[in-house]
């Protein structure tokens, strides 16, 4: 029973250093007028960000106008083709 | 149009391309710093954005009034530039908002009400798509509640306290920002003006695919 005891008490002696790594908990809390720069926001990204979507979003856009007018210019040439065919054939 | 066409797409490319040195040079807010600048294309394109809402509302009038086919291929492209452009007006917006507020969206009466008007355009477009026979005088009638909406959201920032800022800041903007910000208002309304065109021919070109099925048919 001793030796079991003296083992535990070993034990929280070994345990001593990493309790003392351990950071002490905070009593009270210290206000600040401004927020240190490590924790403030960068603006570049979002501004990048912003620029860069707008010129993707029309880009896409031009893009989809352009691919939807030669979608119904290709079909309109089709047609004319088909109706060139007819009257060839009668 | 098509003679001018092409010089005036290249000069809005241009434009578009010289923007961010302009944008640069202009001078840092005071309180806002670097993301002020999101400013000189976030209201450009609402401004475009009101003025296609305006131009589907009142094509969609006279549709309405009168039923001309060519008034409802106006308000159509009007339509889906103003969804365009609203989105970036709505994606812009929030970016701006996270550093300069702390938050991302805050449903204030400037921003519920933009947002609102954006789901009118986009209820149009979707009616107008999927609605059937007839949905074509219906999504007219939407226009012009959107078209109503707009001095709505316009002035919303002078009648309810709200975070965003008021509509006297673009006429009070100091000398070295007016520019700029003209500037991009430019190359935002040219570009509008050739998006506008394309799409209209688009509109145009479809209503005479669909006439020639149907003489092949007939």
């Amino acid at each position: 029973m001793i030796r079991r005891a003296l083992v535990a008490i070993a034990w929280l002696f070994l345990a001593a250093p990493v309790f003392a790594l351990q950071p002490s908990p905070s009593n009270e809390f210290v206000p600040m007028n401004q927020v240190p720069p490590s924790e403030q926001l960068p603006a570049a990204p979002l501004v990048v960000a912003a620029y860069a979507f707008v010129w993707i979003a029309l880009f896409i856009y031009l893009l989809s106008i352009w691919r939807r007018l030669g979608k119904v210019e290709a079909e309109m040439q089709a047609l004319d083709r088909r109706a060139g065919d007819r009257t060839g054939s009668r | 149009m098509r003679k001018i066409f092409t010089p005036l797409a290249v000069v809005t490319a241009a434009m578009f391309a010289y923007s961010p040195v302009v944008i640069m040079g202009a001078p840092y807010e005071s309180t806002m710093g670097l993301v002020q600048k999101i400013f000189y294309y976030h209201a450009p394109s609402w401004m475009v954005m009101f003025l296609a809402v305006f131009m589907c509302g009142i094509a969609s009038l006279i549709y309405v009034f009168r039923s001309d086919r060519r008034a409802d291929r106006v308000a159509v492209a009007a339509a889906e530039l103003a969804a365009v452009f609203g989105l970036i007006g709505l994606v812009t917006g929030p970016l701006w908002a996270r550093k300069a507020w702390g938050v991302w969206w805050q449903w204030d009466a400037r921003l519920t009400t933009a947002l609102l008007l954006w789901m009118i355009v986009l209820g149009y477009l979707l009616v107008r798509r999927y609605g059937g026979p007839g949905s074509d005088k219906l999504s007219a009638v939407i226009g012009v509640f959107g078209m109503a909406n707009v001095p709505f959201v316009y002035v919303s920032v002078n009648i309810w306290r709200t975070v965003h800022p008021t509509t006297n800041v673009v006429p009070t903007l100091k000398a070295g920002m007016r520019g700029p910000f003209w500037f991009c208002v430019l190359a935002f309304l040219m570009l509008y003006s050739l998006m506008f065109a394309a799409r209209v021919r688009l509109e145009h070109e479809r209503a005479r695919l669909d006439e020639l099925y149907l003489a092949e048919e007939e």
